[in-house]
């Protein structure tokens, strides 16, 4: 029995002539401890695939089973890192994180829980901007927050939608970082929603691609054979890195074409260019 | 310095910009560019408002002749020349018992204006007097358990405009109690919004003075055994009924309406239904909130004065009646004076209550 199990997904948006078979036929299992990483296009059902994980979604048909148990409804054992930050405008940095952790322990004393705030946002390097407002943050500030929330709350599977995508080389190197530190120092589970290859293979175990929606279903898998800790420097002249690189990026190439083809005037094609994918480092 | 930068924060943020722009005319910190908007921010108005004066004295001295010539004109039909030349010279010394009737010049509004300041004082005086030199026999009555003796005589106007922001706040107050807790359920759920629909889209339209006659009609029955006056209770029940309902619809829509992604957060931390509420929901509704509650404050007090005048409970708009019945020679310049202070507090009202607005309202940030 895998730790999450999605066995025969569907999930069909609206109802009668308007519905839309977003997913279908989705079959992912990860073990305990493992760090998967999907990457899809813009549109393909990245986020709703997250959403049927993290309990804020059901499918249509088929089951997902956490640790053998059918998800139904949110867990804190299972933190999420939204896409849009999701911060509440109305409360500060600090008070974002604070109502976080103060759910999940509640039994903690204030002083307790206002240190781990003050940890998380240090670790995000926002201890200046502890009071301000979401507003006053810029985009990548603000998802730095969304990090810190989710990870505060110590889950046990952390579910990431493309958390890194609005910030700069930089602070995205660190937070990859901080995020596989978290992730090996308690031995959790992983599951990355990313549109970048090459910050997949760093930080994943397996990298599965999602296939073009309508009907999206998981690619072959990917399996990343690099020690860790890996460098990243170091990474690019390893033979196993370029090979599997070269494959995926081929994978999605070839996909992206078949849909080209497939579909000439049916839907517009995202705006789908090697940049993200070549000479990120 | 930083002084002079947090006032003008703060009359801007009570859009009242136009106040540091004057400020900075005194302190000659005005640019060129500035001196445009100054002109139009201050002088416009002050130009327009010159305008309005004289227009309605022109108008009132149009109208004071129309009144005067007629009559002087039926003087001469019924009683013959001698008695319209009587009346002329009368009109034309001022004499008050023979003025003609009709809408106040400018200046005999401003002298009633005065003269209502005068008559408070009096009766503040009088009254101040009244409670000192029953001070001593009021303890005493008190000691005995006796009630104390209290001031009857004539409310002043001042007292009058007292008594009307005591019922308007009152009616507020339980429009409010109402219309939130009622608007978040209504808002939280799909069924009682079904069940609540033809309540509210009846009630809403229905004007003041049967709201009034139908909180009359209960609370007369309700008070029946108590011999106090309940003119106050009808009114600010009456005004609260009116409206309640902006601030109703306001708060349900408010409420509906909380961005998905900040119901996906109160899912994902397991806020409970308390907390969510709380926490989540009201927080992003009260823009919206307070926007309801800002028309509800200037309804309440737009209706204030029907249901005051129906319900002869003290305030202003029994204040208007009684001038208006009275038919005194000054009553109608009266009547004109409350009008603008019935005005000038609504406007007042207003700006109370967008500086709330702006204070809680998350996303309108700049306005600070
Ligand atoms: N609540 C909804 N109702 C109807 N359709 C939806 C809904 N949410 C998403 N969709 C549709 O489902 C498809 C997948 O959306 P989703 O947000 O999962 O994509 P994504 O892969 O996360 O995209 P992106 O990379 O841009 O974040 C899109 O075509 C979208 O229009
Ligand atoms: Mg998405």
């Amino acid at each position: 029995m895998a730790y999450l199990e999605l066995n025969n997904i569907y999930k069909t948006y609206g109802q009668g002539d308007n519905a839309t078979e977003v997913l279908s036929n989705i079959n992912l299992s990860i073990e305990e401890g493992e760090f998967v990483a999907i990457v899809g296009f813009t549109g393909s059902g990245k986020t709703t695939l997250v959403n049927l994980i993290n309990g804020l979604l059901e499918p249509t048909k088929g089951t997902v089973l956490f640790k053998g148990a059918p998800v139904s409804g949110t867990s804190h054992e299972r933190g999420v890192i939204f896409q849009n930050y999701s911060l509440l405008p109305w409360l500060t940095v600090g008070q974002n994180i604070f109502m976080a952790v103060k759910e999940t322990f509640p039994k903690k004393s204030k002083k307790e829980l206002n240190d781990i705030v003050a940890d998380y946002v240090d670790m995000v390097s926002l201890t200046p901007a502890i009071n301000k407002r979401p507003k006053e943050l810029s985009g990548g500030m603000r998802q730095r927050v969304a990090v810190a929330r989710a990870l505060a709350m110590k889950p046990e599977m952390i579910i990431m939608d493309e958390p890194l995508g609005a910030l700069d080389a930089l602070t995205r190197g660190n937070l990859q970082d901080e995020i596989l530190n978290i992730w090996g120092k308690d031995k959790r589970t992983a599951l990355l929603i990313t549109n970048d290859v090459d910050e997949g293979i760093y930080m994943a175990d397996r990298i599965i691609p999602l296939r073009p929606g309508p009907n999206a279903t998981l690619g072959p898998e990917f399996k990343i054979d690099i020690e860790r800790p890996r460098d990243k420097t170091e990474m690019n002249d390893n033979v196993n890195f370029k090979e599997t690189r070269n494959a995926i990026i081929e994978y999605l190439m070839d996909i992206g074409n078949e849909r080209k083809s497939q579909a000439k005037e049916a839907f517009v094609l995202p705006d789908l260019s090697p940049k993200d994918f070549v000479n990120q480092f | 310095m930083k002084q002079s930068i947090t006032l003008g924060k703060v009359t801007k943020f009570m859009g009242l910009g136009f106040f540091s722009t004057l400020k900075d005319l005194f302190t000659g910190k005005l640019e060129k560019e500035d001196f445009k908007s100054f002109l139009r921010k201050a002088v416009v108005p002050l130009v327009s408002i010159l305008l309005f004066i004289g227009l309605w004295h022109m108008g009132a001295k149009t109208l004071y002749n129309i009144e005067a010539d007629f009559k002087i004109e039926k003087a001469f039909n019924d009683q013959g020349p001698e008695a319209a030349e009587a009346l002329r010279a009368c009109i034309a010394s001022g004499a008050s018992s023979c003025q003609p009737n009709t809408l106040p010049s400018p200046s005999q509004v401003w002298d009633s204006y005065k003269s209502l300041l005068r008559d408070h004082n009096i009766i503040s005086a009088d009254k101040a007097a009244f409670i000192e030199k029953t001070a001593a026999l009021n303890e005493k009555r008190i000691a005995e358990g006796k009630d104390a003796i209290t001031y009857t005589g004539r409310p002043s106007f001042v007292d009058q405009i007292f008594r009307s922001l005591k019922t308007v706040f009152a009616g507020f107050l339980l429009a409010l109690l109402i219309a939130v807790p009622l608007g978040v359920f209504i808002g939280l759920s799909p069924t009682l919004k079904s069940a609540f629909n033809w309540f509210i889209q009846i009630f809403k339209p229905v004007s003041p003075v049967v709201w009034y006659l139908l909180v009359f009609m209960i609370v007369k029955t309700l008070l029946i055994d108590s011999n106090e006056d309940s003119s106050f209770t009808i009114s600010f029940i009456s005004v609260g009924l009116c409206s309640m309902w902006a601030t109703l619809v306001n708060t349900a829509m408010g409420v509906s309406s909380v961005d998905k992604d900040f119901i996906n957060v109160a899912k994902v931390l397991k806020l409970g239904a308390f907390q969510k509420i709380f926490k989540v929901v009201l927080p992003s509704s009260l823009p919206l909130i307070f926007t309801g509650l800002k028309i509800t404050l200037s309804v309440a007090w737009m209706v204030l004065i029907a249901i005051e005048l129906l319900a002869q409970s003290p305030g202003l708009g029994l204040f208007v009646w009684e001038e208006f019945q009275n038919g005194a020679n000054d009553s109608n310049a009266k009547i004109i004076v409350a009008m603008f202070v019935i005005g000038i507090i609504g406007f007042l009202l207003d700006r109370l209550m967008l500086t709330i607005q702006n204070a809680v309202s998350f996303d309108k940030s700049d306005a600070i």
